[in-house]
């Protein structure tokens, strides 16, 4: 193709304009409708518990309070954000490509399953190549459990949807089993598996409390995701394959691989919510030690559009309300489970001021000649 | 007094054509409801107009779908509506079935002024719609699927009612269908009886049938023949959507051809006699178009003469199914040069579709060879292909071509992504990912922009707010600027108005003159002879004749194409 004709006044003047029209794009903030529906949220559920007969300011004191106002609260907030944000950001890559993963429970699973194995067996090394070697073994074995249901979807055009839930069972009812019988703490009574040993651990970050390094490896990946989504080849085509699959396949890009890219990278981020439970909190494989992280990562994967960077102030607000639940409760006498409805309220408000930011959004509106108008027809489709 | 013509429709002062004796006192058009001509004492004397479109225009971004189109439906007959893809038939109908509002332009329902808003408005007024595709649910009954949408008194279903009133229309108008069989269990044919009898079963006195014959044996479409005539007897009205000329011949009292957006004209249909044959060529002569050629309307197209090269894609035998596993193109052979447009016409669903799709590496041949460069690439991956040279501008831009949700810079890396200068990677030998450029993406789209002359809001806006013209001047732009070898081209020009398909013409021939080889598929003669150097005809899987353009005319190939 040919040079453009950089001589031609008249455009260069066009591309100037547009190049300083650029940043226009970026002056809508989904940021602000976000906490305008937090806010909205937090109105609503007061208007609850005046009902109930309570003070809703003394109850979301107690709540803010007890989820960051001690250092106690505020590590254990991050520690519950740990599963959440791995798990979240593995969802982001899976839902970018439009593979609704709803297994990352049975993938969180997995890398649990993976870290016991290898802490209870593999020999000696130093901490730092213990770790990498848990940390890959775990990413794998929830990549691996992910990628099953990748293949039968890309191979057979099974709905994965259908897979990776009932997957979820076979793996959480298979560790179940495992802690009851073959992997159960020589001598012990309780189900649960023997300690790992003290090189897999996990380090803590802060003494005398429960925030170990899993939170920094979450933060790390949201880094490396959003790189990997926005900067490179790999990011643009799960993006494409998500959008249009079928202008994907016309342009060459191999539609079934990046699926189950998409799903293993999926998967192994679950896999490492895993090994942050069993490496970072418990250092032993347990039942039930997910109280369902893999289906509230689902939500904070949605609620922060898909962004990796947004899932970690997303994950970090869900999990302020499981831990700042029971302080509210004491404190205001508010039941915990109030915690749900505002979590329902928030899921709801951010919905359907996205449903609004998107008809309202001023681009919508084009008239025929390009211009944009706030009067002009809808354009969808 | 004034001459009245066969369905003009001038209503003052009216006479019989047949026996020209004045109707005094009229009828029409001071008695605003008159239900079947049948019906009144002077039905014998005169047609009722049930229908009246006056000068509907309809414009898209970029297209002018409908163009000051007048027609009348009388009570009683079958009107075909004739024309090629993209005439304009499809949106007039669902102007017509309230789906589309028109952008100026009247409509008359028994010569009253009415604003059709919505299907359901339509269906009040008595019109009802029996889509090309079905819009029934497999798992209900018959009765349940004609309930659907349907008013009624209280909270209980009164099936009993339904099913004896359907069991009534079936044998007034011969419909055979049982009312509690289940849809899923019905033949394509009885599932479009299904639609005809809800349609009648809302009161409707005007149907319009888009091409009902498209799903058919010939056994049930010669059934629906039937049922036609004992609709029409009944004083029912019919538009049938149609590109078969054969079949206006069967049913139809008139028909009205649509080309382009225009009316041709309205033409009175002889089902039998000497006049037969006439009337069908100069239907279509009407459809595919003479007196406006393309050397008349654009005066820009200049065909230079080329050197044409050594043959780059070379097809032998192929032969390919499709999605329903049937054998669509029965053993192809042909080739395409350097520098040589190849044309290939026929009418759409002639397995045109799938040649692209094989030839572009979408779908899997089950026999033949594909030479590209003198290389073997038989169901070779797209990616592969597309390194090899081709370009691809597809048939279905939205779904093949695009991404609507992105916006325009992702959408045009959509082939070359993984290339330089879009992407680079850091240490070549080492693994690792491709890092996208987007300084040289945002240039690249800015050049395009402004050389394909794109009309965009912004250029980071996302593709869904461009037009279909400049969505199609941008796919045109992103394969060319790729510097192709061999350029597969299907509807090019498809839903583009005169000026955006001059513009294509004029990048294709330059492509030409720079030794590409261009398979162009259209089912536009015009396009066709205005750009091949070779015309080929596609004619049920096959090619039926292939002609020099200079040798080839509008006859010949109308008659290849309707396969006689």
């Amino acid at each position: 193709m040919k040079k453009p004709v950089e001589k031609n006044t008249e455009k260069n003047r066009k591309v100037q304009e547009w190049r300083r029209g650029r940043s226009f794009l970026f002056l809508y903030s989904p940021l602000l409708s976000f906490f305008l529906a937090i806010l909205l949220a937090f109105l609503l559920s007061s208007l609850l518990i005046s009902w109930i007969g309570a003070s809703p300011l003394l109850a979301f004191k107690a709540l803010i309070l007890g989820a960051f106002g001690s250092l106690n609260g505020f590590t254990e907030t991050l520690v519950k954000a740990t599963p959440l944000m791995l798990t979240g950001l593995g969802l982001c890559v899976a839902f970018r490509s439009k593979v609704w993963n709803i297994g990352a429970e049975g993938q969180i699973h997995l890398g649990a399953l993976a870290t016991t194995l290898m802490g209870v067996y593999l020999p000696h090394f130093p901490s730092f190549i213990s770790l990498t070697l848990t940390g890959l073994a775990s990413f794998f074995a929830g990549g691996f459990w992910a990628a099953i249901p990748g293949w039968l979807k890309i191979r057979w055009g099974v709905n994965e949807i259908i897979t990776t839930l009932m997957m979820n069972y076979i793996a959480i009812l298979g560790i179940n089993y495992a802690v009851h019988v073959p992997l159960k703490e020589p001598g012990g009574f309780l189900p649960q598996s023997a300690l790992i040993q003290p090189s897999v651990e996990l380090p803590i970050l802060v003494e005398r409390t429960r925030l170990h390094a899993g939170i920094l490896l979450g933060i790390a990946g949201a880094g490396v995701l959003h790189i990997l989504l926005a900067r490179t080849t790999l990011g643009y085509q799960i993006q494409v394959v998500g959008l249009n699959p079928d202008a994907g396949r016309c342009s060459g890009i191999p539609v079934g691989k990046i699926i189950l890219i998409a799903m293993v990278l999926s998967g192994g981020f679950a896999g490492l919510a895993g090994m942050g439970e069993i490496a970072g909190v418990h250092h032993r494989l347990l039942e039930n030690f997910s109280p369902g992280y893999g289906y509230t990562a689902i939500v904070v994967a949605l609620l922060a559009d898909l962004k990796p960077l947004a899932v970690i102030l997303v994950s970090i607000l869900f999990a302020a309300l499981i831990v700042g639940a029971d302080t509210m409760q004491r404190v205001a006498g508010v039941p915990n489970s109030l915690v749900l409805i505002i979590e329902s309220l928030i899921v709801l408000f951010v919905l359907g001021s996205r449903a609004l930011s998107y008809v309202r959004h001023p681009l919508f509106f084009v008239k025929d000649n390009g211009q944009r108008t706030t009067e002009g027809k809808l354009r969808i489709s | 007094m004034e001459v009245w013509e066969w369905g003009s429709g001038d209503s003052s002062t009216l006479s019989h054509p047949h026996t020209s004796i004045p109707l005094y006192p009229l009828p029409y058009p001071h008695t605003p409801i008159l239900p079947y001509p049948h019906t009144s004492p002077l039905s014998y004397l005169h047609t009722f107009i049930l229908l009246r479109i006056d000068k509907i225009t309809k414009r898209f971004p970029g297209v002018l779908a409908n163009d000051q189109i007048s027609l009348e439906i009388e009570a009683g007959e079958v009107h075909a509506l004739l024309g090629q893809n993209g005439a304009g038939k499809t949106t007039l109908m669902n102007i017509l079935y309230g789906l589309y509002q028109p952008d100026s332009g009247q409509i008359y329902f028994k010569d009253r002024k009415v604003k059709i808003s919505s299907p359901r408005k339509a269906i009040e007024l008595g019109i009802g719609m029996v889509h090309q595709h079905f819009m029934l649910i497999p798992d209900f009954t018959v009765a349940e699927n004609i309930l659907i949408g349907f008013k009624q008194r209280g909270p209980f279903l009164n099936l009993k009612r339904v099913e004896q009133a359907v069991a009534e229309l079936s044998h007034r108008y011969r419909l055979q269908v049982d009312p509690t069989a289940r849809v899923q269990h019905l033949s394509v044919g009885s599932r479009q009886r299904v639609e005809i009898i809800k349609a009648l079963y809302r009161g409707a006195e005007l149907l319009i049938l888009d091409e009902p014959t498209s799903v058919l044996t010939p056994q049930e479409t010669h059934e629906l023949f039937q049922i036609l005539r004992t609709l029409t007897a009944q004083g029912k009205s019919v538009i049938f959507i149609t590109h078969k000329l054969n079949e206006v011949m069967q049913v139809c009292d008139r028909a009205t051809v649509l080309r382009n957006g225009r009316k041709v004209g309205t033409v009175k249909i002889q089902q039998e006699g000497p006049e037969k044959e006439v009337i069908k060529e100069n239907l279509a002569r009407m459809m595919i178009g003479k007196e406006v050629s393309l050397e008349t309307e654009r005066t820009a197209l200049k065909k230079k003469p080329v050197q044409f090269g050594k043959e780059v894609l070379k097809v032998e035998e192929l032969e390919a199914v499709n999605d329903q596993n049937r054998l669509v193109l029965k053993k192809i052979s042909f080739s395409v040069r350097a520098g040589e447009i190849l044309g290939i016409a026929g009418v759409a669903g002639n397995g045109q579709s799938e040649l692209v799709e094989v030839l572009a590496g979408l779908r899997k041949a089950v026999g033949g060879r594909v030479f590209l460069n003198g290389q073997e690439v038989l169901n070779e991956p797209p990616r592969k292909l597309l390194e090899g040279g081709i370009a691809h501008i597809p048939e279905d831009r939205l779904r093949m071509g695009l991404v609507l949700d992105l916006p325009l810079p992702e959408n045009a890396i959509l082939g070359s992504f993984h290339k330089a200068p879009f992407s680079f990677k850091i240490g070549n030998a080492l693994p690792g990912p491709r890092w996208l450029n987007y300084t040289e993406i945002r240039k690249f789209t800015e050049r395009l922009i402004i050389s394909y002359d794109i009309k965009t809001p912004h250029p980071e806006a996302t593709m869904r707010m461009l037009s279909g013209g400049n969505q199609q001047k941008f796919i045109v732009g992103r394969e060319l600027t790729r510097s192709p070898k061999v350029l597969l081209t299907v509807q090019p020009t498809m839903g583009l108005d005169i000026k955006a398909t001059e513009f294509v013409h004029q990048k294709f021939l330059e492509q030409r003159e720079n030794q590409v080889a261009i398979l162009l598929i259209s089912t536009e003669l015009d396009e066709i002879l205005a750009l091949s150097d070779r015309v080929a005809v596609l004619y049920e899987g096959q090619i039926v004749g292939l002609l020099p353009a200079d040798q080839a005319d509008r006859e010949i190939l109308g008659r290849w194409m309707s396969g006689l």
